[in-house]
C-alpha cells in the first residue's frame, strides 16, 4: 500500500474545566489513505468527534490537543506537516483544500441569513482565488455533481428551502468546493431517515471512486460502517481499541468489545421476537474513567487484576492494531507466554 | 381473529392540520399528517408502526392517545370488558381510562423533569389517582423499580445522575406504575447507544412476557423491530401501504415501499449490499401529495393506473394487507 495521506499518532485531546479533566481522545493512532474510507466507530463519549475536530485545529473551548501528532503527507511528496503544531493561519490553508468537514446537522450547520450560493461561493472566493462569476459557476457545478436537481434554481434559496437529504447534499459539496483530498464526515447520515441514507451514502462511494477522496466516516452505526469502510477503528473512552481492516473488524473481531458490540447490534436478518446478547452497564462518564483498561468493568472476558491496574499497550500484528491483554502485553510476562 | 381480544381497534382515524395564510388566516391547505388509518391491536401483542419521518407515525400514535384530538375515525379501546370510543368521548370520561393506556417517550433526557427525584417520578402518577398514603407508595415504587432493574437505592436521585438507558429505564417504570394495559412506545430506543440498546428492548421483551402488556411501538428502525414485533404496519404518507406478521412481512414484502426500506436497512455485513435498492427523489409532501398511489413517484414498478388511482388497503391473504395495484405480481425481495 501506498504511504498514507494522513497519519494520527498517540493524538491526546484533553478539556480542561472547574470539575476536572476530561480526557476525550487518550492515544489514538490510525492512517488514512487515497481512495479508501477509515470508519472511526464508537458511542457516545468515545472520542470520535473530538478527533475529527482535534485534526482539523477547531476543538471547542476549554479542548486542547494535547500531544501527539497529525501528519498530512503532501501533495507530490515531500516530509509530512505536523498539523498539530501548525500555526492557526497555516491551518487556515489545510481546511477546504486539503482537509474538509462534513457535520452530522446540515441544518445547524448553515448559516439561515444567506443562501446556498453564497455559502459555498464563500469558500471558493477565500481559496480558489476565482472571480465572483466564475465562483458562482463553479459552485452550480458542485452541487450538480453531487446531485442536487436545477442547481442553477437552487443556488438562490436558502437552507430552510430544503429537504433533509438536499440539505446534506449541499454540506458536501460545500465540502468539495476548494478539492480537498481528504474529506471526514461526522455522522454524515444519522439525522436523515433511511432512503435518504442510501441515497447519501450511494453519492459519497460515487464521489470517492471519481475523485480518489481519502475519506473518515464517523458514525456509531455499524451498518454504515461495514457498507462504507475499507478499514476501521472502533473507539472505546478515548482510545482506538481495535484498527483493522473491515473483513477482518467484522468476521475476526479480537477486542472484547467489539465482539460484544457486534453481537449487540440489532438486524434486519434476526429471528422476530429474538432477545439481543447485551453488554453489561453503561459507558462510565468520562469524569469516571475506570482505571487500567477503561472496558473492564464491563468486560466479559476480563483476564483479572491486571486488566484493573494497567492499560493494555497496542498490539501490532499484520494491518491490524488491539488493546487487549488477551493478545498480550501483560506487564512481566515474558514473550510467548502470555495468552 | 376474534373480536373478544382486541384491546385496540382503529378504523379510518384521520389528522388534518389546516395550513393558515395571509392576514385573515384563510385556510389554503390542509397537511393530510393521518389519511384513514385502520389496523387492530390483539391484546399481549406488539404491532409495530414504522415509517420514515414526516409519514405520520407519531401523529397517529398520539391521536390513538387523544394527546391531540384526531379529525376523523373510531378508536375502540377495550378494557374490563367495555369497549369505548376514545376518538370521540367527552374529555371528563376520558380521564378515568388514562391509567390503562400509557407512553413512553424517544427522548430520557426532555421527558423526566429534573427537578423531581427519580422516587417521585415513578410514584407520581400513583399519586395523582389517589394513592395518598407515602408508604404504600414508596413500596409500589420500590416494586417497580425492581421490575426495569433499577437498584431501589437510587430512589432520591434526580435524573441528570443517570444514564440514557437508566432515564429509559426510569420512564418505563412511571408507564407501568398503574398496571396499564396498553403501552404506546414512541422510538424508546432510538435516542440511546447501541450497547444499552439491546438491554431496553430486552426488557420490554421480559416485562410484556411477566405483565401481558400489549405495545404499539412506533419507530422508524426496521432492525430494532423486527427484534421486538409480531406484526408490522408500514406507513407512507398518512397511510398504512402494509400490514403483516413480522417474519412474513420481512421475508417476503408485497408493497415496493417495504422492499425499498428493508433494503436501505444497513446491514452490519461488509460486502451485503450489492443489490440495493435506492429509491429516487424524496417522500411526497402531506399537505400536496401526488395523485393516485402517493408512493408512484419513486417507485420503479409505477403504472398508469398507479399514477392516476388510490389504492386501497386490502386484505390479500389472511392477516396479509396491502395498497398497491400490482400486490402479487412483483415477487419483491425481502431479507432474512
Amino acid at each position: 500500500m501506498a504511504d498514507p495521506i494522513l497519519s494520527v499518532r498517540d493524538l491526546h485531546t484533553q478539556f480542561h474545566g472547574r470539575e476536572g479533566i476530561v480526557r476525550a481522545v487518550d492515544g489514538v493512532d490510525f492512517d488514512v489513505f487515497e481512495g479508501r474510507t477509515l470508519g472511526v466507530v464508537g458511542e457516545s463519549g468515545c472520542g470520535k468527534s473530538v478527533t475529527a475536530r482535534s485534526i482539523l485545529g477547531i476543538v471547542d473551548r476549554p479542548g486542547r490537543v494535547m500531544g501527539g501528532q497529525i501528519l498530512l503527507r503532501p501533495q507530490g511528496g515531500g516530509p509530512p506537516v505536523d498539523l498539530a503544531t501548525l500555526p492557526q493561519a497555516a491551518m487556515r490553508r489545510i481546511r477546504g483544500p486539503e482537509i474538509a468537514l462534513v457535520f452530522q446537522e446540515p441544518m445547524a450547520s448553515f448559516s439561515q441569513h444567506y443562501t446556498i450560493g453564497n455559502q459555498i461561493t464563500e469558500a471558493i472566493l477565500l481559496h480558489m482565488g476565482l472571480g465572483k462569476r466564475a465562483a458562482r459557476a463553479r459552485a452550480i457545478e458542485l452541487l450538480d455533481m453531487v446531485g442536487v436537481p436545477q442547481p442553477d434554481r437552487r443556488i438562490d434559496e436558502y437552507p430552510f428551502q430544503l429537504s433533509g437529504g438536499l440539505r446534506q447534499r449541499v454540506m458536501i459539496a460545500m465540502a468539495l468546493a476548494c478539492d480537498p483530498r481528504v474529506l471526514i464526515a461526522d455522522e454524515p447520515t444519522t439525522a436523515l431517515d433511511v432512503t435518504t441514507q442510501a441515497q447519501i451514502l450511494d453519492l459519497l462511494r460515487d464521489l470517492q471512486q471519481k475523485r480518489g477522496l481519502a475519506i473518515i466516516l464517523i458514525t456509531h452505526d455499524m451498518g454504515v460502517i461495514a457498507e462504507m469502510a475499507h478499514d476501521v477503528a472502533v473507539m472505546y473512552l478515548g482510545r482506538a481499541v481495535e484498527t483493522g481492516p473491515v473483513q477482518d473488524i467484522f468476521n475476526r473481531p479480537r477486542h472484547p468489545y467489539t465482539r460484544a458490540l457486534l453481537r449487540s447490534i440489532p438486524t434486519v436478518m434476526a429471528r422476530p421476537r429474538t432477545r439481543l446478547p447485551t453488554i453489561e452497564g453503561s459507558i462510565p462518564h468520562p469524569f469516571d474513567r475506570p482505571r487500567g483498561c477503561a472496558y473492564h468493568p464491563r468486560c466479559s472476558e476480563k483476564l483479572g487484576a491486571v486488566c484493573e491496574t494497567h492499560e493494555p499497550p497496542p498490539i501490532d500484528t499484520e494491518h491490524r492494531q488491539v488493546r487487549c491483554f488477551l493478545h498480550g502485553g501483560i506487564p512481566g510476562a515474558p514473550p510467548g507466554t502470555q495468552p | 381473529m376474534s373480536g373478544s381480544d382486541i384491546i385496540l381497534d382503529v378504523r379510518g382515524l384521520k389528522k388534518h392540520f389546516p395550513i393558515r395564510r395571509g392576514l385573515l388566516r384563510r385556510l389554503s391547505g390542509q397537511v393530510r399528517a393521518v389519511d384513514g388509518v385502520s389496523f387492530s391491536i390483539r391484546r399481549g401483542e406488539t404491532l409495530a408502526l414504522v415509517g420514515e419521518s414526516g409519514c405520520g407515525k407519531t401523529t397517529a400514535a398520539r391521536c390513538i392517545l387523544r394527546a391531540i384530538p384526531p379529525s376523523a375515525g373510531a378508536v375502540n379501546f377495550t378494557i374490563d370488558g367495555r369497549t369505548v370510543d376514545l376518538a370521540t368521548l367527552p374529555r371528563r370520561q376520558l380521564r378515568p381510562l388514562r391509567r390503562h393506556m400509557q407512553m413512553v417517550f424517544q427522548d430520557p433526557y426532555s421527558s423526566l423533569n429534573p427537578r423531581m427525584v427519580v422516587g417521585d417520578i415513578i410514584g407520581e402518577p400513583l399519586l395523582i389517582n389517589g394513592m395518598a398514603n407515602r408508604a404504600e407508595r414508596r413500596a409500589r415504587v420500590t416494586q417497580l423499580m425492581e421490575l426495569v432493574q433499577l437498584p431501589s437505592a437510587y430512589f432520591n436521585r434526580f435524573p441528570h445522575a443517570f444514564s440514557g438507558g437508566q432515564r429509559q429505564r426510569i420512564g418505563i417504570a412511571r408507564a407501568l406504575a398503574l398496571n396499564p394495559g396498553l403501552i404506546v412506545a414512541d422510538e424508546p430506543v432510538s435516542a440511546l447507544d447501541v450497547s444499552v440498546q439491546a438491554q431496553i428492548l430486552n426488557l420490554m421483551l421480559d416485562l410484556q412476557d411477566r405483565l401481558g402488556l400489549t405495545y404499539l411501538f412506533v419507530a422508524h428502525d426496521l432492525s430494532v423491530v423486527k427484534h421486538v414485533s409480531d406484526r408490522v404496519a408500514v406507513m407512507y404518507v398518512g397511510r398504512i401501504v402494509e400490514l403483516a406478521e413480522t417474519e412474513t412481512l420481512y421475508r417476503r414484502p408485497l408493497h415496493p415501499y417495504t422492499e425499498a426500506l428493508l433494503s436501505a436497512a444497513p446491514t452490519p455485513v461488509p460486502g451485503a449490499i450489492s443489490s440495493r435498492i435506492v429509491l429516487e427523489r424524496e417522500i411526497a409532501d402531506p399537505a400536496n401529495p401526488p395523485p393516485g398511489c402517493p408512493f408512484h413517484p419513486r417507485c420503479r414498478y409505477a403504472t398508469d393506473m398507479c399514477r392516476s388511482e388510490v389504492p386501497q388497503l386490502q386484505e390479500v391473504e389472511p392477516g396479509r394487507w396491502v395498497s398497491c395495484h400490482r400486490a402479487g405480481e412483483l415477487g419483491l425481495a425481502g431479507v432474512g
